[in-house]
């Protein structure tokens, strides 16, 4: 097996190129889990440590770009305000340790339906874009068409994630993730909402609930049409059950060790009803102050 | 004769003195700081010049025939040493801790997933994983024998050991029963004495001793034809006799010596990789190291049993228990392990600690084609402990009493008789354990404005919303030490002699410290009893007396006490030296602050002087006061040494809609007879609680059709530090006139006892019954 450490992105770039089946890795959160369980047996492994740029983050102020490899513990720290969502999604990830390596880059690496970052990279809008670097030039993958299925994403052999470009939040965010213990645990179920009042559109994101972290379509939508935006008025005790449903509705969970199908569903109501009452409290403080 | 002029005051004063980090005191653990900073070394640290790398290959069968093994591609992977398997075996193919049923290698059948087939040596332990992979099994897949029904009913699904291969003492696919009868039982009559009747059925799931340091050790072939093996285990002298007949060879040739334990709690009772190390270098020729993988150390050692129980209580209208029904069926697994006591202490402990004038107790333990399943922290006593006390509640329910009330209108005292005929000899407070647990100030209410002390914490599932709060109380009761008549004992040796100037102690035993803190108590007993303050540890070998295990809570007290007869010796030799040198004539002398001391003369030599170059070196053997068998069907007998009784209160905040649980606080009062090392004892109460809470809300081996579904710590969930709620902890002293200073196992009761408070407080929260534990969300929101 031959151990690549590009010392710079381009050099990265050619050695995915050169070696097809190349493994990134960039944390090792997940990568070196998969190689000591004799999962994966790469030819090659490209470590991408040395990309300095990897670890950075920007914004325009109407989009953050955010480096593959910055990791989990820094989110927390640097982007709470500009991706509230997100940086709450972090805090729940793993233990210290974890968070202080592992990155949104490896998390939409691995593609697992139990990643974090995804509901709330869904909820952030359909305007988050992955982009995937390669040799042939640069894709910006919309969010929505990275996932394929169960640990599978869209990207192609040679490409490597460069960074992830998610909208500035311009409204609440929440994100809950259910777990059978109170820390470190994969979730057995998660869910992530964003209000976008710029557009009264609402944006959602479930975790462990279905072969791919997915949106919630009609709930997003029922949601949208049914928010009293402009009087900032509480939603019906009606409407936050409808809504509710509706997102335990297009889950296609599983039952396995972690929970049942049945339970998923049941939590990822409840997970939306409170998640929406928490946004809908903050958004009407907004508006009370911008009033 | 020749007394010092010394001050007479400032001698006085020193005898007062206790000896500097002697018992009573907490010095702190050698090992501790090293184990915290990384720098310890474990038994997966070893290495030797020329090793090479030890695997099994496990079946992935719960049930099978073995038609054939073609270790022909494996031999050929250049790096290979040796390919063996139960073919290979120089002597006897089965071992066990009590009943030989168990083979090195699987023999023509696999009985459990997971079953060791063959062993690979390779110069690397990837080479060696790699080859294993080789090696053909041809299967025949037999459907697993899993359930209860399953199991007791042979004819239509089998045996896990065929008739004519059976070993166990009961028949059938059961490896042991224990029937206890007392009062005049439960009859018809006796029923209509209550007027009160509650009944509950009961389930445990499969706990793991989840211990962090993986199986595994060296073994060195020596000249002798012998072997060496440094290894990680609770018991080194009963290792060693169960492999010598494999090996076949003299246990004396056979050396070990314990290495670096990363934890135990029962899962390094039965032997792991111990023979298999030691075939693989005694056919080599080459020192072999054996590391176990996480997921493999899922299918490397027992696990505790899971139980399904059914509990029937008859109480007075005032609340006076009339009598206990009882049925508690054990999941022994695939092989007998500790099974048999298990189920002894499972019938003898299973009413808990009160006075029941008619008691009905069948214990059942059964063979399947599950994980094998043995000792654990609780040994028995814990499956029972979560019947008797949420009968207890249920009962307390129904009579409209208070649950701790209840519980301490019945509460067995000294003086008081169990089940068993035998009478309680020593102090038993369990009325008073409970009453100063209740008596404890509440926690504060949920402050909801910290996100961590919500069910959930930081995973930001509520903000307060659908929190209830409850309170469970429960008590215990668990027996110290090796209990139905088996010879329990320990050994020490004890040498005090002069280095640098100084009287120096060292103490030998084969005592393994896997964590508990039993290598700072020896020390601190032998200052304590020979007045020295430097004591040296020798390593636990094989190259003294055996002592004993390191379970059932009486390594203290089994090994403790032997120390202190071989320290006490050490001394008698010394003042007799000093008598037949110096003429001593006092009656009052004591070894205090490295000098011989007379409380009415003061100080009458030095310890240093009196040793000179002659060394004093004592060996002792410590028993305890014996035991008796049970009687099979009625289950009389005084069958333990001593009882142990811890008393918890849990306050736990349930999310009702999510079903998540955060317990806020684990109140416990135990009565520990004497606290040898006051921290070290509390260090133990913290932590048999949390492992009481972890089998209440999160810890379980998933089991479908006898495959294990969750073999990591991914899905093998043990409680963090976010789920770890402050345990205060009370102690009461009352000292056990049988046992070395008084002392009492404190181990194992709270992991009985806490594990049915948090259950009684979650129910207190959401009205729930819950009769299975460990609690799952899905229980508690009605999701199926
Ligand atoms: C103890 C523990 C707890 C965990 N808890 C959680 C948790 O609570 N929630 C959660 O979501 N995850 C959890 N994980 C998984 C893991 O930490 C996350 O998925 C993390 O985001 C991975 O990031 P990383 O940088 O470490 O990725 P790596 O392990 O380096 O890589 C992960 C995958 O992404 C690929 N990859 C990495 N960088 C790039 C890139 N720039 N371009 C293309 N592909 C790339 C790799 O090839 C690999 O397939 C846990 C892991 C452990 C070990």
């Amino acid at each position: 097996m031959e151990f690549l450490r590009p010392a710079t992105w381009d050099e990265a770039l050619v050695a995915m190129a050169e070696h097809p089946g190349a493994l990134p890795v960039s944390g090792g959160t997940d990568v070196m889990v998969e190689l000591n369980f004799d999962l994966r047996r790469p030819s090659a492994i490209l470590d991408l440590n040395r990309v300095g740029e990897l670890t950075e983050w920007s914004t325009d102020g109407s989009s953050v770009r955010l480096g593959a490899a910055v990791p989990y513990a820094r989110i927390i720290d640097e982007l709470s305000v500009p991706l509230p969502g997100l940086a709450l999604a972090a805090r729940t990830v793993g233990s210290p340790q974890i968070r202080n390596r592992g990155s949104v880059g490896g998390n939409l690496g691995a593609a697992s339906p139990a990643g974090d970052a995804h509901p709330a990279l869904l909820a952030a809008g359909r305007g988050v874009r992955v982009e995937a670097h390669s040799v042939r030039g640069v894709r910006l993958i919309p969010i929505d068409e990275f996932y394929l299925g169960v640990k599978r994403h869209c990207l192609a052999p040679d490409e490597l994630i460069r960074a992830v470009r998610i909208p500035v939040a311009d409204g609440p965010q929440q994100f809950s993730k259910v777990g059978t213990r109170n820390a470190m645990v994969i979730a057995v179920c998660a869910f992530a909402l964003a209000l976008h009042p710029a557009d009264r559109t609402v944006g959602t994101g479930l975790g462990s609930a279905a072969p791919t972290p997915r949106r919630a379509d009609l709930a997003e939508a029922y949601l949208a049409d049914a928010l009293a935006w402009e009087s900032g008025d509480p939603p019906a005790d009606g409407v936050v059950r409808r809504f509710g449903e509706l997102v335990a509705a297009a889950a296609d969970p599983i039952d396995d060790v972690r929970g049942t199908a049945a339970y998923r569903r049941h939590a990822l109501a409840v997970l939306a009803r409170r998640t929406l009452a928490w946004c809908w409290n903050d958004y009407r403080e907004q508006l009370g102050r911008t009033a | 004769m020749t007394t010092r002029p010394v001050q007479a005051e400032k001698n006085l004063q020193r005898i007062d003195q206790a000896s500097k980090d002697g018992i009573g005191q907490s010095p702190l653990r050698p090992d501790g700081t090293l184990k915290v900073k990384g720098e310890f070394a474990y038994s997966s640290d070893l290495w030797h010049e020329d090793m090479l790398w030890g695997t099994a290959l496990r079946s992935p069968h719960p049930r099978a025939n073995i038609r054939s093994v073609d270790v022909s591609a494996a031999l050929a992977v250049p790096g290979v040493h040796a390919v063996l398997t139960h073919e290979d075996i120089p002597g006897a193919k089965f071992y066990g801790l009590e009943i030989a049923d168990q083979p090195a290698l699987a023999v023509d059948k696999v009985r459990y997933q997971g079953e060791p087939v063959a062993l690979v040596a390779a110069d690397h332990p990837e080479t060696a994983r790699r080859a294993a992979k080789r090696i053909v099994v041809d299967y025949e897949v037999l459907t697993p024998i899993t359930t209860e029904q399953q199991c007791l009913d042979p004819e239509t699904h089998g045996y896990v050991h065929e008739p004519h291969e059976y070993k166990a003492r009961a028949h059938g696919n059961l490896c042991h029963e224990q029937r206890l009868v007392a009062g005049r039982g439960v009859t018809d009559e006796v029923r209509a004495l209550a007027d009160v009747v509650v009944a509950g059925e009961y389930e445990v799931g499969m706990q793991d001793q989840a211990f962090l340091g993986p199986e595994s050790g060296l073994a060195v072939p020596a000249e002798d034809g012998g072997v060496d093996l440094y290894i990680a285990t609770q018991w080194l002298h009963a290792d060693r006799q169960q492999m010598a007949p494999v090996l076949a060879l003299p246990e004396e040739r056979i050396r070990l010596t314990l290495a670096g334990v990363g934890g135990a709690f029962g899962g390094r009772e039965d032997l792991s990789m111990q023979i298999h190390a030691c075939l693989l270098a005694l056919h080599t020729r080459r020192p072999v190291k054996i590391v176990y993988s996480r997921d493999e150390s899922f299918f490397g050692h027992v696990h505790r049993h899971p139980a399904r129980m059914r509990y029937e209580h008859g109480a007075t209208r005032d609340g006076k228990l009339v009598f206990a029904d009882c049925r508690i069926v054990l999941d022994g697994g695939a092989y007998a392990s500790t099974s048999a006591a298990v189920a002894g202490n499972a019938a003898s402990l299973g009413h808990g600690p009160y006075v029941i004038p008619n008691v009905r107790m069948h214990a059942l333990a059964l063979y399947s084609n599950n994980p094998p399943c043995g000792a654990m922290r609780g040994f028995g006593a814990v499956q029972a402990a979560f019947g008797y006390e949420s009968q207890m509640d249920r009962l307390a329910a129904a009579l409209g009493m208070d649950p701790v009330e209840l519980r301490q209108l019945n509460a067995v005292a000294q003086g008081d008789l169990m089940p068993t005929g035998q009478p309680i000899d020593a102090p038993a407070p369990v009325a008073e354990l409970l009453q100063r647990a209740k008596d404890r100030p509440l926690p504060p209410p949920l402050d909801p404005s910290d996100q961590r002390a919500l069910p959930g914490a930081l995973s930001n599932t509520s903000h307060g919303e659908g929190i209830v709060r409850g309170v469970g109380y429960s008590v215990g009761i668990k027996n110290v030490g090796f209990s139905e008549g088996f010879d329990d004992y320990s050994t020490a040796r004890v040498r005090l002699e002069v280095i640098g100037g100084e009287p120096v102690a060292l103490v030998h035993t084969a005592a393994a410290e896997v964590g508990q803190g039993g290598i700072t108590v020896h020390a601190q007993i032998a200052r304590t009893e020979l007045g020295v303050e430097r004591v040296t540890i020798h390593p636990a070998t094989t190259g003294i007396g055996s002592a004993g295990s390191t379970s059932a809570s009486r390594q203290t007290y089994m090994t403790g006490g032997a120390v202190k007869l071989a320290a006490e010796a050490v001394r008698e030799v010394l003042l007799d030296r000093g008598r037949r040198r110096y003429g001593w004539t006092h009656r009052d002398l004591t070894l205090t602050g490295g000098q011989v001391v007379s409380a009415s003369a003061g100080v009458l030599a030095p310890l240093a002087e009196l040793l000179g170059d002659e060394p004093v070196e004592q060996t002792r053997v410590h028993r305890h006061r014996p035991t008796a068998a049970l009687d099979p069907e009625t289950g009389q007998g005084f069958g333990h040494v001593q009882y142990s009784f811890c008393a918890n209160r849990a306050v736990v905040d349930v999310d009702v809609e999510l079903g998540l649980v955060r317990v806020v606080e684990l109140t416990a009062v135990q009565d520990v007879g004497r606290a040898l090392n006051p921290l070290a004892v509390v260090g133990q109460i913290h932590g048999g609680c949390t492992q009481a809470l972890g089998l209440a809300v999160m810890e379980e081996i998933v089991l479908t059709d006898g495959k294990v579904r969750n073999a990591s710590f991914t899905d093998y969930l043990i409680p963090t530090i976010l789920d770890t709620p402050p345990i205060p902890v009370e102690l009461l002293e009352l000292p056990d006139p049988h046992a070395p200073y008084g002392l009492r196992g404190v181990g194992e009761a709270p992991t009985v006892s806490a594990t049915p408070s948090i259950v009684a407080a979650i129910r207190q929260a959401t009205g729930k019954a819950l009769t299975r534990i460990p609690v799952r969300p899905e229980h508690l929101t009605d999701t199926p």
